[in-house]
């Protein structure tokens, strides 16, 4: 590992945030970011094996065309899966680990706005989390994640409102923290470092941020709604009672549209910050990436209507949302283009967390690209709600926003624990990782485009060969999620000294110990342009 | 089971082939932008990989030229693709003069398809050969989703409302029918099969499974013995709209509002009469809510369309379409 020696002086005699308090109590009343940012990362890697548990019964059922589990327990699974991957995996991952993390560390603060409202949004999400996980100890839930009235109001017999409640307190969780991204980005950004200074790291953050404070709150009245009509038989969205379950679908994608930038956006910030970092340059147009970031979040509240073209609503409708749609394509495609473009005449190497990127950037520009043709109402017409669809945001999602996460966490472990991990291991995983996604969700867009409909228990036979290949696929990519576990755990005890600046970064974070101390810096770091990686390290 | 079987879906509407040939475009484009895209990140990174000697001099941080192209560029092409595609489902969504309209009832977990001549199948749908068909479809529970792969049509079934889809079968022969929106317990057993028949095969199918009454003759009947007649009829004592030609006719309700009666406000006054009394009536209706099924409902529907294609002359299907919502 040659990067280790390029490192600065280690820094021993530092304590580091992990010297202060140590029993669980310590760890449990705890109001630094740091802190909070690795109980959300232990807390969503348990939350991630539970919906990867569910994912594999799924994956193991469609081997079978006649189904190998019953539909009920297959029914339950998918739903499991979603609602657990969605709520509490993807939309805490980046921004409630990481972001937590670093966000201070990148403007040079000491701390969050508020130090106690972050260690709430945390207990809210565990509460959260309990309320749903209850719903699957009891029996499960069978409405899918995204809670379709009126079955889920009038007809599914399930522990629906268990359900509905878990991610109702969960979603106070991202607003919390999306409270205190904004402010902390507008008050305590250190002398000198201005907007068009900050990482994009942190304007995916503050965007981010954004989204969750305006959105979340319109999934907090939809599941109110559902509540209000299974529970009190209030007519909201049940015809039978003067409802409209269209009014469901229009206020759950208002919310579920943006929230998929919710995953998407701080992926991008991220990947930003590794490829500038392994390129060794300036990330090409920073003001076009910031522009086309706020972009996505602003024409993300428009377009929710392209998952409603057959659903009956209004042509003329559909009409505006598909333009919309496809508008807010043109942001991410600058984005892929830019990083492209970075590498030119950069000084590239491939450690780890290059090749998570690198990863991320091919397989978000397959998920953008696929979404284009869901974005064009004649062809939403036959895609929709068949494998197409699925394959479409497990590229963006599993493929984009999983990948990155990794790349994040490969990327600042050796800040984060001040340990360096296997480096051979590591590239493997990501490589591995790669293959294991492609064969699992590549055949699923065949599979959408010949007309095999989602949440099948059982399908015609015809479909069984590439249901195979997605489910062999789905074992290499189980074994690429549980190597790093392995070997980041390793590395706790065995890995060699990071220092505090391995990759030779340009970010604040890197210019204090790793770990950092509990104040984050012992000494005013030097503020420059992000990505200074034509000047030599501070 | 052989892949190769499998390996292209039947082009088997008139539709299919359009949508098509946008789906290649589409894949074409998107594929040279994946593979271009992919190549110069290959040679860049084993151009720029480190300790290469390539020339690093003149590196550029920003161009707005370059930014602006490609925004722009991809923007135009998006439009392209946009415009192309609204075209079609515009079409999609304007069936041709002449449909044949079929009635479609979904329940979990089967579809219960009506002729207009009376006959009924459930979970088969037949059609015949080269002429368009228009399918009038409402749900008796919760949402479903009526799908055809090899007609690349899709269209959700909601309850309290009719939604239509309409399609010209080009191949003789079974396809594959989908519910394709998750309504439960059996919704992946709940599909069914088209059957696409010769004209003249198909008119001996409907001779062979007529029913005893066509649908509007049924209809009459519900009409009858749901009491409807006993308000609404000719010689009715009570104080009740005539209901004898009211089909697509301009209807003023007492809030001041004017409606067209169309199925759905048919289906409405029905079940929910309170909502749409109309000017001049007092609100004395009761709702039909659980007693009268979504089959029986469309019968009514036929009835009352024929007593319209009477009074008015022109045939008992098609040309309503447009003031409904699809």
């Amino acid at each position: 590992m040659s990067s280790i020696d390029a490192g600065e002086s280690m820094a021993p005699s530092t304590p580091s945030f992990y010297a202060g308090g140590e029993g669980l109590m310590a760890w449990l009343t705890t109001r630094d970011h740091k802190r909070i940012g690795i109980l959300y990362a232990l807390t969503i890697t348990v939350f991630f094996a539970m919906g990867g548990i569910a994912a594999a019964m799924i994956r193991l059922n469609l081997v079978e065309p006649a189904g190998l589990l019953d539909a009920e327990t297959y029914n339950k699974a998918f739903t499991f899966h979603g609602v657990i991957m969605v709520w509490f995996f993807l939309i805490p991952s980046i921004p409630a680990t990481l972001g937590n993390f670093l966000l201070p560390l990148m403007i040079g603060a000491r701390d969050m706005a508020f130090p106690r409202l972050n260690l709430a949004s945390w207990y809210l999400f565990v509460i959260g989390g309990l309320f749903t996980v209850s719903a699957l100890l009891l029996g499960g839930v069978d409405t899918g994640w995204t809670f379709y009235t009126p079955f889920s109001t009038m007809f599914s017999n399930t522990h629906v409102i268990l359900v509905v409640v878990g991610v109702f307190i969960t979603g106070f969780a991202t607003i919390f923290t999306g409270i205190n991204f904004i402010v902390t980005t507008h008050t305590l950004r250190m002398p000198g470092m201005h907007w068009f200074r900050l990482p994009l790291f942190v304007w995916a953050m503050y965007t981010v941020s954004l989204v969750m404070v305006l959105a979340t709150p319109v999934l907090a009245m939809t599941l109110s709604l559902i509540g209000l009509e299974r529970i009190f038989g209030v007519g909201v969205f049940d015809p039978a009672l003067g409802g409209d379950p269209l009014l469901f679908q229009h206020l759950f994608w208002f919310y579920s549209h943006p929230a998929v930038y919710i995953m998407i956006l701080p992926a991008m910030g991220l990947v930003s910050e590794v490829i500038a970092c392994f390129v060794r340059r300036r990330i090409f147009g920073y003001k076009f990436m910031t522009y086309s970031m706020v972009a996505n979040a602003v024409i993300g509240f428009m377009v929710w209507g392209h998952h409603m073209f057959v659903s009956g609503m209004s042509v003329y409708a559909s009409m505006v949302f598909s333009l919309l749609s496809f508008t807010v394509a043109v942001p991410s495609a600058i984005k892929v283009f830019n990083w492209t473009a970075t590498l030119h005449k950069g000084d590239i190497t491939f450690e780890a967390p290059m090749l998570y990127a690198l990863g991320f950037v091919g397989l978000f520009m397959l998920g953008g690209l696929t979404g284009l043709m869901l974005a064009a109402p004649a062809l939403d017409v036959p895609l929709t709600d068949t494998y197409f669809v699925i394959a479409h945001f497990h590229y963006v999602m599993v493929g984009g926003t999983v990948m990155a996460y990794l790349a994040g966490i490969h990327f600042w472990w050796p800040k984060i624990t001040g340990r360096m991990y296997s480096e051979p291991l590591a590239k493997f995983s990501a490589i591995l990782m790669f293959v294991g996604f492609n064969l699992t969700f590549f055949p699923q867009y065949i599979l959408g485009y010949e007309g095999m409909p989602r949440r099948y228990h059982s399908y015609p036979p015809q479909f069984q060969v590439l249901n195979i290949f997605s489910s062999a696929g789905a074992s290499i990519l189980a074994v690429s999620y549980m190597l790093p576990v392995l070997y980041l755990l390793w590395s706790l005890r065995h890995g060699a000294a990071a220092g505090n600046n391995p990759w030779g970064a340009r970010g604040l974070e890197w210019q204090t110990s790793s770990p950092p101390p509990e104040e984050n810096f012992l000494h005013v770091p030097i503020v420059r342009e992000a990505y200074a990686y034509d000047e030599p390290a501070p | 089971m052989m892949l190769a079987a499998s390996a292209w879906l039947p082009e088997a509407s008139s539709m299919a082939p359009e949508i098509d040939t946008l789906w290649w475009l589409m894949i074409g484009l998107c594929g040279l932008v994946s593979v271009g895209v992919f190549a110069v990140m290959f040679v860049f990174a084993v151009r720029y990989r480190r300790g290469s000697n390539a020339d690093r001099s003149n590196r550029h941080t920003r161009s707005l030229g370059i930014e602006l192209t490609w925004t722009l560029v991809p923007f135009a092409m998006f439009i392209g693709m946009f415009v192309w595609s609204l075209v079609l489902f515009a079409r999609l969504h304007t069936p041709p003069a002449g449909s044949q309209t079929i009635y479609v009832v979904a329940k979990q977990w089967m579809w219960k398809i009506q002729h207009p001549g009376g006959q009924r199948e459930i979970n088969t749908l037949h059609v015949p050969l080269g002429q368009p068909v228009r399918l009038t479809m409402t749900s008796q529970d919760v949402i479903h989703s009526f799908y055809v792969p090899a007609f690349r049509i899709k269209q959700d079934v909601l309850p309290g409302r009719y939604t239509r889809v309409w399609f010209t079968a080009t191949k003789l022969g079974r396809f594959n029918l989908f519910c394709a929106e998750y309504c439960g317990l059996d919704h992946s057993k709940m599909g069914g099969t088209v059957v696409v028949m010769r004209p003249a095969d198909y008119a001996r199918w409907l001779d062979r499974h007529a029913g005893p009454d066509s649908l509007a003759t049924r209809g009459a009947t519900v009409f009858r013995q749901r009491g409807c007649s006993g308000c609404h009829g000719a010689n009715a004592s009570v104080h009740a709209p005539d209901l004898d030609g009211i089909y697509g006719r301009r209807v003023h309700l007492a809030d001041g509002s004017t409606v067209i009666a169309d199925d759905r406000y048919i289906h409405d006054s029905i079940m929910l009469p309170d909502t749409q009394v109309v000017a001049g009536y007092s609100p004395i209706m009761p709702s039909f809510q659980g007693q009268i099924s979504e089959s029986d409902m469309l019968a009514l529907i036929a009835y009352l369309k024929s007593t319209s294609a009477k009074a008015s002359g022109s045939p008992a299907t098609g040309g309503e379409s447009t003031h409904e919502q699809h």
